[in-house]
This record gives C-alpha cells, structure tokens and sequence, in this order.
C-alpha cells in the first residue's frame, strides 16, 4: 500500500459506512437510554456499557475496507455528525466523541503502518479506541460513580468494543468481501479467482 | 425500527426564519461555542439558564418551544434515565434525606447531582435540534465548503452519501418482508431476533456498499475526480449577521461560566 | 473520434477477460448501437470508452484511443447516479466538477433541462421523481458539459414502458447532430431508428459484425434473438394453459392496502394471472399484499387456511412463494447450496432444484457474486424449495436478456400447467402475451 490518496469509491463508500451507521448510532442511543438503561440502571449500570463496542465498529471496520489513512476518523466522526442530523441525546458531543474515537482507532492502524490489517491489529485499534471512549465517559457522565464501578466501566466498554469492533469488524470485512461488494478495494481481493 | 426520515417533500424549500436562514458553519460555531461551555459546567443555574435561552431563541429558528420538545424526545428519555439511575445508585448519598423507599434512598445531594446532569443533557442536545433540524445538508455541505475549507471531495461524497438515509428505510423493510417469504422470521426468540435483526442489516450493508460503488463510478463519470478545481454554483456570502450569531455564541457560553463561578 | 485495437479488460480477482480483441474505429457524429449477448463485455467496453476503468481496478491490453474533450454517460439505475437532492443542483454538479464559473452554470441548467423535457422547477426534490423523470434527469446532467461523446449502458432498462418512451423521447430531442453517441440496448426494436451503426461483440473476444441497422432484418437478426438479443420479429414462444384452472388458492375483498384500494382479485390453481398497470398503481403493493408480507389496512385477502399474514413464516414459505423484484434482498446465505437448504429443504430436493434452474455449477459460489440472470434463477428456486402451490413473481423478467427471459417464462408456465398458481406483476407486454391466461390491469389511483 504506497497510494495513500482517496479515491471518489473510497470517499464514497466511507461515508456510506458512516451514514449507515449514523443510523445504528441514533437507534443505539435509544436503546442505551431506553431498555439498557431500565434493564442495568437499576442493577448495575456498568454492566449496559456491553453494548458499547458498536458505537466503536466504524472507527475499525472503514479502515480494514478502505485501507487509507484517515478512514477510521473520518468515518467515526462522519457517523458521529449523522446521528447529530437525526437528533440524539448528547447533541454536539458526539463531534468531540466521534473525532477522539476515530483518532483513537486511526493510530491503532498507524502503529501497523497501514501495512497490517489483520485480527490483531483490529484487536490493537479496538481496545485503543474503546480505552479512549470509556475515559471520556468517566470524566463527562460518570464522574460521580464509585472506584470500582468505575474499573467495572471501562473493563466492560474495552471487552465489548473488542468483540463487536475488533473481532466483529474483522469478520464483517471477511464477510462483505466474500459478497463481492468489496472488489473495488484490495481487501475484497483476498477472494479466490473466479 | 422506524427511521426517522419522513417522506420525501415534491420541493425542497429552506426555512427562512431569522437564524434558521444564516450561514451553516456560522450557525455550528454558535452551537459549538453555546454547548460546550455547557457541557463544562453542572452548576444548576448556568444550565437553567442555557435551557431558558434556547427556548427563548427556538421561534427565531421557525420552531415552537413545544416542537423542540416533541422533536426532543430522545434527549428527554435520555434525561429521565440519568436521573433514575443517580436516585437508585448515586456513590454520595450525603445531605437531607428526602425519599426512603425500600432501595429508592433520595438525599438533597442526590437529587442536586442528578438534576445537573439532567439539565446539562438537554441543554447540549436541544440547542443541537434547533441548529441541525433547520440546516439542509446541501447548505451545510456547500458552507462547509466555502467557510471551513473543507475538502469538496469528501463534503460532496458525504452528502451523496447521505442522500442515501432515505433509500436505506425501505430497503430495509423490503429486505425484511423478504425474510419472511423466505420462511426465516424470530418469532418470540430474542437469539432469533438478534440473528434475523444482523442478517438484515448485513444484507442492507452490502446492498449500500454496491450502490455507493456505482454511484462513485456516475460521480467520476461526470468529472468528480477531474483534478481540475472545482467551482461553486451555489456561492454563499458570509455576512454581519453570521458574525453577530458567532459572536452571540461566544457571549452565551461566557454567560454560562460566569454564572456558573459567580 | 473511438480508436480501439486489440483491445482488452480483465476485472481484478477475474480468470477471464471480459472484452478481448476489440478492434473497433468510430468517427466523430456516429450512432452506434452495441450488441451481444450476455456476459460479451459490452458495459466493460462502453466502462473502457468513458475512461472508467483505472490502473488500479484491473489489467488493459490493446489500443485505446478516444479523442473527447468531455464524455457523457448514462447507466442503468437512476437511484446509484444521482449526487444531490435537487434536480437543478444535479445538472450543476458535473459543470462544477469541470470548473464553470456560476454565471455560466444556471443558464446552462435551465436550457439542458428544457431540452430534455424536464417539467419541474430547479428545487425539485430528486427522491420525489418517477424512475423515467430521474433518467431524463441524469441524461441532463450528461449533457450539460456538452459531450463530443455520449455513452449509454441500458438507459431504459430499469423503467416501466412509458418512462423508457420519455427517455427515449428526451434522446431524440436533446442529443445534437455532431455528438457520437454509443448506446447498449436489449430491446432494440425502440431505439434502431437512433442509429445509423450496429456493432455485435463476440462472446469470446472480438467484434463479430459491423452494420447497418436494416441488416437485423435478415438471417443476423435470428441468429442474434438465438444468442439472447430483442430483435423486432422475433417474439418470443407464446404458452398458455392447457388444463381449466382448478381450486381457488387466494381471494381478496374489498382490500385496501396503504391508501390504496384494490379490485376484488381471485387466484386459481393452474392459472397464471397477470397483474399490470403504471407505475405508483400500487402492483408491487398487491404482490405484498397477496403474499401474506403486508398487513391489510382494510377489508381482507382469503385463502382456505385463513389470512396469509397472520401466518407465522415457515408456513407462509410452504404456502406461497415470493420472488422479489431485486433478488439480493432475499438472499441470507453464503453460498448458493445452503441458500436453498435453508429451512430445512430436503438434500434430494436442493439437488433437483440446482440441476432443474442450472445452478449446480455454482452451488458453492456466494449468492450476491451471481450475475443478473443467475441471481433471478436462484430467487425463483429459493421461493420454489418448499414446495408452495402459489408463486407470486414481482417483475421476473426485469433487464434480462431474451434467453434468460425465454427460459424464466417456460419454467413458469411449466409450474402452472403443474397446477400451481402464478401471479406474476409486469410491465412487460411480452410477458402478458406469452404467459397470462388472465390479466388484472390497475388504473393509476386504484
């Protein structure tokens, strides 16, 4: 990978991944607020960050597809004005979250040089991107929390963007290469000759 | 899942209140300024106040107080669940007890912390519906454009993206009545629901994937990616007006700290 | 103006060049119709003339020589060209992208909409057109840099007759004398009096004939509608039932569906039953409707084991079977073979159904590589695999070529004589007249 400039496919696509998942975001908002917060709050309420790793996805799964440099922020922050468009409970913040977690993913892949893009450096990019989101959080919302629940916090969003972002997004570009749909970027070209 | 896009409008008229017409980049600076000296602060009267503002300005952007609340509603769900959750598990439960209930146990300290928190959430996430409910994404990304010196390749190929959103909610609903002609449906099985639910969107995601491929391929078709510099049809002035509302911004967000470290 | 020789593209991750050994000359004002059958390469070709085929996406061979300051290009689907969400910002877009300063660009707007015939101010929201207004739409927007060269791939393909007509119509007006238009066609009874040149690729490599359009009258014109080519006098083989139709397997009263309202419709066993109609008439609803997927919001669709969409979906499977009008959405699978099991399909009856919709080739191929004609054929085995006595098809025959065409429209007369049901919504004609034993014509506001 010399050619570090975008592409219109490239641009394109990244923003279709990050629209599409403005839309995740916006409905996960609900479901953070809504039914994980009934179901956890009146437990323990570290325990509703098991959703987080989705928030995360993009931040992991645009640079794995697009393999350029700045794929991870752009998409993050992108998706993060999206979910702002369609109207979430943290209003401008998310630009801030989505700017920081994108950044966050974006050096998991720098530290790869942008020449590895396998399981291990989605795992890197994840737990750099969920440690970073989990920080945020303490330090807006949750300052106010005991020690461990804090531990707990973090522990839980760093597990679950490592599931759903590091190894999720591993297997969803698998998975989207194996459809065909990636054939205009290099890493649909791992498919076998037909 | 419903989507929140309505059907499409014949023609695509923009709101011409007093703020809701200014400048896009102008109108995010304000906000930026407004809501993140907010999100600074839990002193319940800077919040009161940032709250008391937005309402007071809502008509000035073409919306009743009443229709930021409506449109407001997942912040308001968000705001419920905050203080909910501080008035069963708060760390600090110092200062007059007001509720003992069972494991409800409400203090004055309690209820001090999770009103704050619940203010400052509505007063980042309301000013934002005002701005971004009366922006149209044309508009910002041309402002964007023009004011912010964002690169035209990925302000367009965003907006062309995004024109996308509204396509996306009947594809999915058709890829979720194909599902059920396929005989695959959850029934009362969340593990079911959960498989059908990623199957779905797996099928949407390819789907976008390939048409925002060919759309990249019209776009290059019609000289996107020319390399010669692009001009702007839609030139937008940056006037007084949009420096007094960025300057208004400023002002706020000093108002709120000095509130709030009075 | 076009100079090609020996000219080829192979697709990266592809074993086989889609175009080879092409030699090929066309001069400045030409209209030249490409043909070929199926998987010719004629898009690869028409990609390869609009200069749309980078270093990066695949391997060139040959000549390619094309002297035009600007290309114009149409594709198929009007949803994945259009950029913006007004009609005047869409023809503005390709002139801001070739630096027209803004004075220019709006009187230049204004003049290429109204050559196309576009009857809507500039603030016209472009989801809020018919498939055939966004096509006159992207046309406009082709031509608005004024091209030397204008390369259409199918323009009309996806558009219900009386869109491909306003295309069409917009062709003549708006194309001037000295542009070189190359065009891909199916059905080329509507457009040979637009060209003056017809070129045939050759499936293996090459160009097989270059000439007149009067010559498709003669023995190239059959041998072509063999290879899957619409030639005009060659329709297709017409079937119609041969037994009565038998048990009434659906009936709708008084059926209101969104805010529509429908006639009262019957569907018999052993009868295929047409159902046609404008676009926005509200067909592919009915579809919807009849196959126990959309809820009635009035009045109710009968069938001997009660309303369909109450039916849980294993048993709706069973009963009837759906064939959507875009075959990837009803794919969930990662291959051909377990896209059929699904469900439970006995291995027997996968096996019967590979070989019978020749697909065994490809049972291990993922279902979204298929091309066109075989994703088609795999939807129709997909809703046939447990067995329903009742298909409903929403426009099989949708931009498939003539022998994709003939073979779906045998294979469902086949099922119906049977004794299965078939309702198919079209807006093909040749459909009507090869299959339906009866047709249900929608008005626009039924």
């Amino acid at each position: 990978m010399t050619n570090y400039r975008w592409r219109t496919v490239d641009i394109v696509v990244a923003s279709i991944l990050a629209v599409a998942f403005g839309v995740v975001f916006w409905a996960w908002g609900l479901l953070w607020n809504g039914p994980a917060g009934a179901i956890f709050g009146s437990t323990f309420p570290p325990a509703a960050a098991a959703i987080y790793g989705v928030w995360l996805l993009p931040a992991v799964l645009a640079p794995l597809i697009i393999r350029k440099p700045g794929a991870a922020i752009y998409t993050e922050l992108v998706a993060a004005i999206v979910s702002a468009l369609l109207g979430t409970s943290w209003g401008i913040s998310v630009l801030w979250y989505g700017l920081a977690q994108g950044a966050a993913g974006e050096l998991g892949f720098l530290l790869g040089g942008y020449r590895r893009w396998n399981l291990g450096q989605s795992l890197v990019a994840a737990t750099f991107a969920g440690a970073t989101a989990a920080g945020l959080d303490l330090f807006y919302y949750y300052g106010d929390w005991q020690f461990s629940w804090k531990i707990a916090y973090v522990a839980i969003v760093v597990a679950s963007t490592l599931l759903f972002a590091g190894v999720g997004g591993h297997f969803l570009t698998k998975a989207l290469a194996g459809t065909g749909a990636l054939d205009r970027f290099p890493s649909g070209r791992s498919r076998d000759l037909v | 899942m419903t989507l929140p896009t309505a059907a499409p409008r014949a023609s695509l008229q923009r709101s011409d209140a007093l703020l809701a017409r200014r400048t896009p980049v102008a109108k995010i600076v304000f906000l930026a300024l407004f809501t993140t000296s907010a999100l600074f602060t839990r002193d319940v009267a800077a919040l009161g106040f940032a709250l008391v503002v937005t309402f007071a300005v809502a008509p000035l952007f073409g919306i009743t107080p009443w229709g930021l609340l409506r449109r407001g509603w997942p912040a308001l769900l968000g705001a419920a669940t905050v203080v909910l959750s501080l008035a069963l598990f708060a760390a600090d439960r110092s200062g007059t007890v007001l509720v003992d209930f069972g494991p409800i146990v409400i203090t004055s300290t309690v209820l001090g912390n999770a009103l704050s928190l619940a203010l400052r959430l509505l007063a980042i996430a309301l000013p934002s519906i005002l701005v971004f409910s009366t922006t149209d994404p044309t508009d910002l990304a041309d402002s964007l454009i023009q004011h912010a010196r964002v690169s035209p390749r990925f302000a367009i190929g965003a907006l062309a993206a995004f024109r996308l959103v509204g396509l996306l909610g009947d594809e999915w609903r058709m890829i979720a009545m194909a599902r059920r002609a396929r005989g695959i449906d959850a029934g009362r099985n969340p593990v079911r629901w959960f498989t059908l639910f990623a199957s779905t969107a797996f099928g949407l995601l390819v789907g976008a994937i390939r048409r925002g491929t060919r759309l990249a391929v019209a776009m290059d078709a019609r000289g996107f990616d020319s390399g010669l510099p692009r001009t702007v049809a839609r030139p937008m002035p940056w006037r007084p007006a949009d420096w007094l509302l960025v300057a208004a911004g400023a002002l706020l967000a000093a108002a709120i700290q000095l509130i709030a470290h009075r | 103006m076009i100079t090609l020789e020996g000219y080829g593209w192979r697709h990266a991750g592809r074993r086989a060049w889609a175009v080879r050994g092409v030699d090929l000359r066309i001069e400045r004002g030409e209209r030249v119709l490409l043909l070929g059958p199926s998987g010719a390469g004629k898009s690869t070709l028409l990609h390869a003339l609009g200069g749309l085929l980078p270093d990066d996406s695949g391997e060139a061979e040959g000549v390619r020589k094309v002297d035009a300051e600007h290309v114009g290009i149409v594709f198929q689907d009007p949803q994945s060209q259009l950029v913006m969400s007004r009609a005047g910002d869409e023809v503005a877009f390709g002139l801001e992208n070739i630096g027209w300063s803004a004075d220019r660009v709006w009187p230049r707007v204004d003049e290429v909409l109204h050559q196309v015939g576009f009857g809507y101010e500039r603030d016209r929201a472009t989801a809020a057109l018919s498939g055939g207004e966004q096509q006159r739409l992207v046309l406009a927007g082709a031509l608005a840099p004024r091209p030397e060269l204008l390369l259409l791939d199918e323009p009309t393909a996806n558009l219900d007759p009386a869109g491909a007509a306003l295309v069409r119509r917009a062709l003549r007006d708006a194309v001037d004398a000295d542009t070189t238009v190359v065009l891909i066609e199916h059905r080329i009874a509507e457009v040979l009096d637009l060209v003056t040149r017809v070129v045939v690729l050759e499936p293996g490599g090459g160009v097989r004939d270059d000439v007149p359009p009067h010559l498709l009258a003669g023995p190239l014109g059959a041998e072509l509608a063999a290879a899957g080519v619409w030639v005009p006098g060659h329709p297709a083989p017409a079937h119609h039932a041969a037994n009565p139709p038998g048990d009434t397997l659906l009936s709708t009263h008084d059926l209101r569906v969104r805010h529509l309202s429908y006639p009262d419709v019957t569907v018999r066993a052993g009868e295929a039953l047409a159902v046609t109609g404008p676009n926005g008439c509200g067909k592919s609803t009915l579809a919807l409707a009849l196959g126990g997927l959309l809820k009635p919001a009035g009045g109710e669709v009968r069938s001997p084991d009660g309303p369909p969409h109450r039916w849980r979906a294993r048993a709706l499977a069973g009963r009837i079977g759906s064939v959507f009008q875009n075959p990837e959405q009803q794919f969930v699978a990662a291959t051909v073979r377990e896209e059929l099991a699904l469900g439970g399909t006995p291995a027997g009856r996968v096996d019967e159904l590979l070989t019978r919709l020749r697909l065994d080739r490809l049972a291990g191929a993922n279902p979204f590589t298929l091309s066109g004609g075989e994703a088609r054929r795999l939807s129709v085995a997909t809703a046939l695999a447990a067995r329903p006595r009742l298909l409903i098809l929403d426009e099989p025959t949708f931009g498939q070529d003539r022998r994709t065409w003939i073979e779906l429209v045998d294979m469902l007369a086949a099922l119906r004589d049977d004794g299965h049901g078939v309702v198919t919504v079209t807006h093909d004609p040749d459909v009507v007249a090869a299959l339906a034993d009866r047709t249900l014509e929608l008005g626009p506001t039924s």
